[in-house]
């Protein structure tokens, strides 16, 4: 396993989100994190980057603890995190957010930049303009290629199409999948489970900050009981 | 005119080139910590007296010293954050900004002790105005002019085009955004105060020669940086420099004689107040300063 995470538990200051949640990925797998509000989804994401305490359970990546290190060392161990929000430097230019992409290996950026200008193109049409003046769908291709930059051996993405259009979260789950042919794991969390979970190879349902299932993507959207209580009937 | 560009143009750009310099200090602490430091004011004074220090024992100019001003602030900074606000760095604002006036006042206190109370110069003398179809610009004035355009530039610079700067800008846009993409908080948060102790110590010692060195030299400047900072969107190092040329100028020019029969708009001592009315219109029309954008 690529990402071996054990009994997480852990939260902001003294209540406790997570209650000992397991989570596996396996190299160039494409897992989807799914579940109602206040599940911890997005706890465990900042969890497993380092911006939320781990009081208890371990995190191995590629068999390397990495529990409670240090969030600016994660990106160097190959783990690279897109938040929900804010997630790009909206006062800083394209350019410069894929430049901080690059910036634990300066050296990479050029080969960095020729990879992220082919997988997303229009990125580069206007390279000085502010992040934040992009619309929702071409922040979220920023946040990528910037995440992207220094190709990490996992990807963690917390609600990458929220917020977006139907076309672009399309075409976000077509880049998803291909930035896992690349060979790059993808954790990902959604809100839009249906298709997440179609593009998925395991799916993984959390409630109350506990594991509630885990399975292959069209064998949990096949599930009547994880239909009925997580994806909204039918 | 030629009044005008002498007597009030002139001396409103040197004082709002020491705002600039001061405000760009300010603005850029206040973005990457994001807490307002009383202490600025001391930190220019400290490096005013170390200049002085300078120019006792070496027998050289002001602007010779300028390096040792410089060599003598950011040790303190670096002291005085390691001792005072790297411990506090998660506790409310509020709390930041009283601590820094405590150790605006513990750096005061060390200044009255080592210097007194008298006020002092750097001794400079008199050296002839450079002389130009009328128009009078003391030497030291168009050194001060020209140091802060040197700053000016390259703290451009550095912000800018360097990987250092941009680690600073990403930090001041979003600090948890910036850890994730690798950037040690640390050392941002330690180059920020070598940099912002830099542009005290510089402003500290350009006020000094254009008036005299007291105790209070950066304290009594201290609030027209915040207001410059505030004018430019605090956070935002270039707007407040051009915030503290605009506080100069409307400072200096806020006496000039308009008025029928030589009257001037405003008393001379009213000057300083001139500062504060600018900020509170400005707080009303445009609250997120004049300028968009920090680079």
């Amino acid at each position: 396993m690529l990402l071996d995470a054990e009994g997480v538990t852990g939260g902001y200051g003294e209540a406790d989100i997570l209650h000992g949640v397991d989570c596996r990925v396996g190299a160039g797998e494409v897992v989807v994190v799914i579940g109602p509000n206040g599940a911890g989804k997005s706890t465990l994401m900042k969890a497993l980057a380092g911006l939320v305490h781990v009081r208890r359970g371990s995190i191995r990546l590629a068999g390397e603890e990495i529990a409670n290190a240090p969030a600016e060392g994660m990106i160097a161990r190959g783990l690279a995190f897109v938040p929900q929000e804010r997630n790009v430097f909206a006062s800083l230019t394209v350019a410069e957010n894929l430049a901080m992409g690059a910036y634990a290996r300066p050296a990479a950026a050029r080969e960095g930049s020729a990879r992220v200008a082919a997988m997303f193109p229009e990125l580069l049409e206007r390279p000085r303009a502010l992040a934040g003046s992009l619309s929702g769908g071409q922040r979220q291709m920023l946040a990528l290629g910037r995440a992207l930059m220094l190709s990490p051996r996992l990807l963690l993405l917390d609600e990458p199409t929220a917020g977006l259009s139907p076309k672009f979260c399309g075409l976000i789950f077509r880049k998803v999948r291909e930035i896992a042919a690349a060979g790059i794991a993808v954790l990902m969390v959604e809100q839009n489970a249906r298709p997440a979970l179609a593009i998925a190879d395991r799916g993984l349902v959390l409630a109350m900050g506990r594991n509630r299932a885990e399975d292959a993507g069209p064998a949990l959207l096949a599930n009547p009981e994880i239909g009925r209580l997580f994806l909204g009937g039918a | 005119m030629l009044e005008l560009v002498n007597f009030y143009i002139i001396p409103g750009l040197v004082l709002g080139a020491v705002y600039a310099l001061a405000a760009a200090g300010v603005s850029l602490v206040y973005g990457v910590m994001r807490f307002a430091n009383f202490a600025h004011g001391d930190l220019m004074s400290w490096g005013a007296y170390a200049a002085l220090a300078g120019v006792a024992a070496f027998g050289i100019s002001p602007w010779a010293a300028l390096p040792l001003a410089v060599a003598a602030t950011v040790p303190l900074a670096w002291g005085v954050d390691r001792a005072f606000f790297a411990p506090l760095r998660r506790a409310q604002p509020a709390v930041l900004l009283i601590s820094s006036f405590g150790v605006a006042l513990m750096i005061r206190a060390l200044i009255y002790l080592a210097w007194g109370p008298t006020p002092a110069t750097y001794g400079l003398g008199f050296s002839p105005p450079i002389l130009w179809e009328g128009v009078r610009l003391q030497r030291r004035h168009a050194v001060i002019l020209a140091g802060a355009l040197l700053a000016a530039l390259l703290l451009h610079l550095l912000l800018a085009r360097t990987r250092a700067g941009r680690a600073m800008r990403a930090m001041a846009d979003d600090p948890d955004l910036a850890r994730i993409t690798g950037v040690g908080v640390g050392g941002v948060i330690r180059l920020t105060w070598a940099v912002s102790a830099a542009l005290a110590a510089t402003a500290g010692v350009f006020l000094a020669v254009d008036t005299e060195l007291t105790p209070l030299l950066g304290f009594n400047v201290l609030l027209a940086a915040f207001a410059a900072a505030i004018l430019g969107g605090i956070g935002r190092p270039w707007g407040a420099a051009l915030g503290g040329l605009i506080l100069g100028l409307a400072e200096e020019l806020s006496s000039y004689p308009v008025l029928p029969g030589g009257a001037p708009l405003l008393d001379p001592s009213y000057k300083t107040a001139v500062a504060f009315g600018v900020l509170i219109l400005v707080l009303l029309v445009r609250p997120q300063g004049l300028f968009r954008g920090m680079g």
